[in-house]
């Protein structure tokens, strides 16, 4: 299973770096998406792949008697997807709020912060 | 009776049975104050005219804790809580040791003056937009970050004053702002992710999160799995968020775009989380992985120095000037990363106390003439001296200290750290750090010229309202600046008590771990 | 997108939703649910109300600012976490007790407060980028 895993992971890491290079704000916004759940699912991976059995400890017994599914990744990726659906809310309304005002979501249009061909500072008095 | 007794017994496997006493929670008063204050500012959004004081008293007591917990952990040793009354490594530790918690008290010092300053800055649009709450729950992310003893809730921090930082850089909505908001936003979220995914790493390789546990187990490890790739993933990841050289470009984009408030807490206190973060991992948990890097970070820490302050020399925006000598500042203390040695690393911390306080001053300085002449740019800038001796006077002194001369508390950090780049063996490096100084006197000196020594062109254009709250906000950063250039020998102790801390972590593991504990 | 059949219907699922999110909290402790998937269904109940009868509608209905809602989510959950001030237990602490409503003990526990609080935050804060959103949308 960890192969599979692994290979769709690195798809995910080639897509979201391919789309994060692009200069459209929206299709770096997809990377960002695509980049958060490739990194869901190294977490997974990295808390190793147990099959279905859930680990809850049978009555009378105080540790897991057999070999069971970690439920610290899960916790780890709940969190992970939390903060990463906000940031995306955020950025989605940033970027529409942008795209708005500066009527472009081209990043190389996006020069206000950082004007082309500014004065260079006095030289003297 | 017996049932009870045996029940007792095993808990002891899984809880902290020792009760906790009320004076632990400084550890995590620096927190939780914030985030309440926040909280209540939030459900106040209307009465705009209590923000100021409520923040201004939150952030006062967070200001005491923290004072209490320093002194707390230089007299005890690191002081731990662990959340929920789960054994550590289970549960999530709060570890205070003397680099988080000196770092958390200057940072919490800088927010104390911005929120002051912000009185008069921030009009009630601002308030109602959010600027207090935005302010109170970054700082309680900062504050977690300093504080925290385990990698993944670092990452939960990094990201609770991340977001707040958007907020406080949008607000306004001017379209400079969203311009470089957006290229702080998208870049600084692949700077976490990528943090993240070294912890994802980092987990798979351990299993576990916790810092001390990953300290004290990095030995085992070392045979098995790819420590120095997590240490280098790490070193990207807290690079950036630092804004070292070549991921330093998110950071001009955007610092100065918003209210200068906002920028002075940023280019103070944001750029040092970074900072801390990378003494952490790569000196506290991988130092051997450090050793291997350190050729790759002194070149990194030299490059960001140079180039960063060259950047400053070809800006007209004053501003954009300070953003550029923010950078070169994180490249003198990546300088004592590299070192890694006590010296070095206690160079390091003091160059952080130091840049939290200068940088937040030279930014409120710019807020300040802007407040006066209504510009920032030093074309049109000029003429303080004549008019206003108390800016010029501040001007000079921060001047002197970011360039890292006498009086000022520049001075002490670089020496430190020219020392031991010397000792080393790199002499390079040192001759770094002494060009910065050189090209930082340029700029900032070409600054001090124009905008302040040169003649006023033409009627000054000088309002009528003292800045009164910018005097008090500069005066409260100006004065540790000069005290410490005068008598730098108890800061000095304390960096090297914080260096000591993270060079030998075993007070730090031992604290997390009092008997050993379970594995 | 507002059509009569999905404006009549709206109140209805809407607050069809807002109930289920609240039995997806409440399950919350010892069944799949909680605080943040709760509040995401609440969210999305508020969000199909605001596409339905307009944005103004909606933040008539929810009577108090998203985000003073989730301001007063947060104070729950970091005041549940200071209740452990005064039993010297350690931050965060999970702390039990049971209440006596009408002949049946019913569990109360500061973890239950931290959710409800989680519960609150996030539909403060999703509610409030969706209205955004769907204000921006129809200007």
């Amino acid at each position: 299973m960890e192969p599979v895993l692994a290979a769709v992971i690195g798809l995910f890491y080639a897509v979201s770096i391919y789309l994060m290079l692009s200069k459209h704000i929206i299709r770096i916004l997809l990377g960002v998406a695509i980049f958060s759940n490739a990194v869901n699912l190294t977490i997974f991976t990295a808390g190793r792949i147990v099959r279905e059995v859930p680990p809850i400890i049978p009555e009378g017994l105080e540790v897991l008697d057999k070999v069971a599914a970690n439920p610290l990744p899960q916790a780890l990726i709940l969190t992970a997807i939390v903060i990463s659906f906000s940031f995306f809310a955020f950025l989605l309304v940033l970027a529409f709020r942008a795209y708005q005002d500066l009527d472009t979501d081209d990043t190389d249009g996006m020069r206000l912060a950082e004007p082309k061909g500014e004065d260079l500072p006095p030289l003297g008095y | 009776m017996a049932q009870n007794a045996a029940e007792a017994a095993d808990l002891a496997h899984a809880l902290v049975l020792a009760p906790t006493s009320a004076a632990d929670w400084v550890v995590v008063a620096p927190v939780a104050i914030p985030i309440v204050a926040g909280a209540l500012l939030m459900m106040l959004r209307h009465e705009t005219r209590w923000h100021a004081g409520l923040a201004i008293g939150a952030l006062l007591a967070t200001f005491l804790s923290n004072v209490l917990l320093l002194h707390r952990v230089l007299t005890d040793g690191p002081l731990v809580m662990t959340m929920g009354r789960w054994l550590p490594p289970f549960g999530i530790s709060f570890a205070a040791d003397v680099l988080g918690a000196s770092l958390a008290l200057v940072a919490t010092l800088v927010a104390l003056v911005g929120a002051v300053y912000a009185i008069a800055d921030i009009g009630t649009v601002g308030r109602r937009y959010g600027f207090y709450p935005f302010l109170m729950l970054m700082m309680a992310g900062v504050g977690g970050a300093f504080l925290t003893g385990d990698i993944f809730n670092l990452y939960v921090w990094f990201e609770v004053f991340l977001i707040s930082s958007f907020g406080l850089l949008v607000l306004g909505s001017e379209h400079p702002q969203l311009d470089g908001t957006t290229k702080y936003a998208i870049l600084n979220l692949i700077g976490t992710t990528l943090f993240l995914i070294t912890v994802s790493l980092l987990y798979g390789a351990f299993g576990t999160l916790n810092m001390a546990d990953i300290a004290r187990k990095a030995g085992n490890f070392r045979e098995t799995a790819p420590l120095t790739t997590l240490a280098a993933l790490f070193l990207l990841a807290f690079g950036m968020k630092a804004a070292a050289f070549p991921v330093n470009f998110w950071l001009p984009a955007s610092y100065h775009t918003p209210r200068i408030v906002t920028a002075a807490l940023f280019g103070g206190v944001l750029t040092k989380v970074g900072v801390y973060a990378l003494l952490r991992t790569l000196v506290m948990l991988f130092p051997l992985e450090r050793d291997m890097l350190s050729c790759l970070i002194a070149w990194g820490a030299a490059a960001t120095m140079i180039i960063g302050i060259m950047g400053a020399l070809a800006q007209t925006d004053i501003r954009r000037v300070l953003g550029f000598v923010v950078i070169s500042g994180v490249g003198v203390m990546l300088a004592g990363l590299a070192l890694g040695t006590a010296e070095g690393l206690s160079g390091t911390i003091f160059y952080a106390f130091h840049s939290m306080i200068v940088m937040t001053a030279l930014y409120l300085l710019a807020g300040v003439m802007n407040g006066l002449a209504g510009d920032y740019s030093l074309r049109s800038l000029s003429g303080f001296y004549a008019s206003h001796p108390l800016v010029a006077a501040f001007a000079l002194l921060l001047m002197l200290a970011a360039a890292g001369l006498p009086p000022a508390s520049g001075l002490w950090p670089k020496v430190l750290l020219v020392r031991a780049a010397i000792d080393t063996g790199w002499p390079w490096l040192a001759f770094a750090i002494l060009a910065t100084g050189l090209l930082t006197t340029l700029a900032l000196g070409r600054m001090f010229l124009l905008a302040i020594w040169r003649m006023p062109s033409g009627p000054a254009p000088v309002s009528a309202i003292s800045p009164r709250l910018g005097y008090i906000a500069l005066g409260v950063l100006a004065l540790p600046v000069l005290l410490i250039g005068l008598y730098p020998e108890p800061v000095i102790a304390v960096a090297e008590r914080a260096a000591a801390g993270i060079l030998d972590s075993s007070t730090y593991i031992g604290s997390v771990f009092p008997e050993g504990a379970v594995q | 997108m507002s059509t009569l059949i999905f404006r009549t219907t709206a109140p209805y699922l809407t607050s069809l939703m807002i109930l289920f999110s609240l039995f997806v909290l409440l399950r919350g402790h010892n069944d799949p649910g909680g605080g943040f998937i709760g509040g995401l269904i609440a969210a999305s109940a508020f969000a199909i109300y605001g596409i339905a009868c307009g944005v103004p509608a909606a933040r008539r209905a929810l009577y108090f600012h998203p985000m003073a809602i989730s301001g007063f989510g947060l104070l729950l959950a970091g005041l549940s976490g200071v209740v452990s001030l005064f039993l010297e237990v350690p931050f965060l602490t999970g702390i039990w007790t049971s209440i006596n409503v009408l002949g049946i003990s019913v569990d109360i526990s500061t973890v239950l407060g931290f959710d409800t609080g989680v519960y609150l935050v996030v539909v403060g804060s999703i509610t409030s980028i969706a209205l955004a959103l769907e204000e921006r949308g129809h200007p």
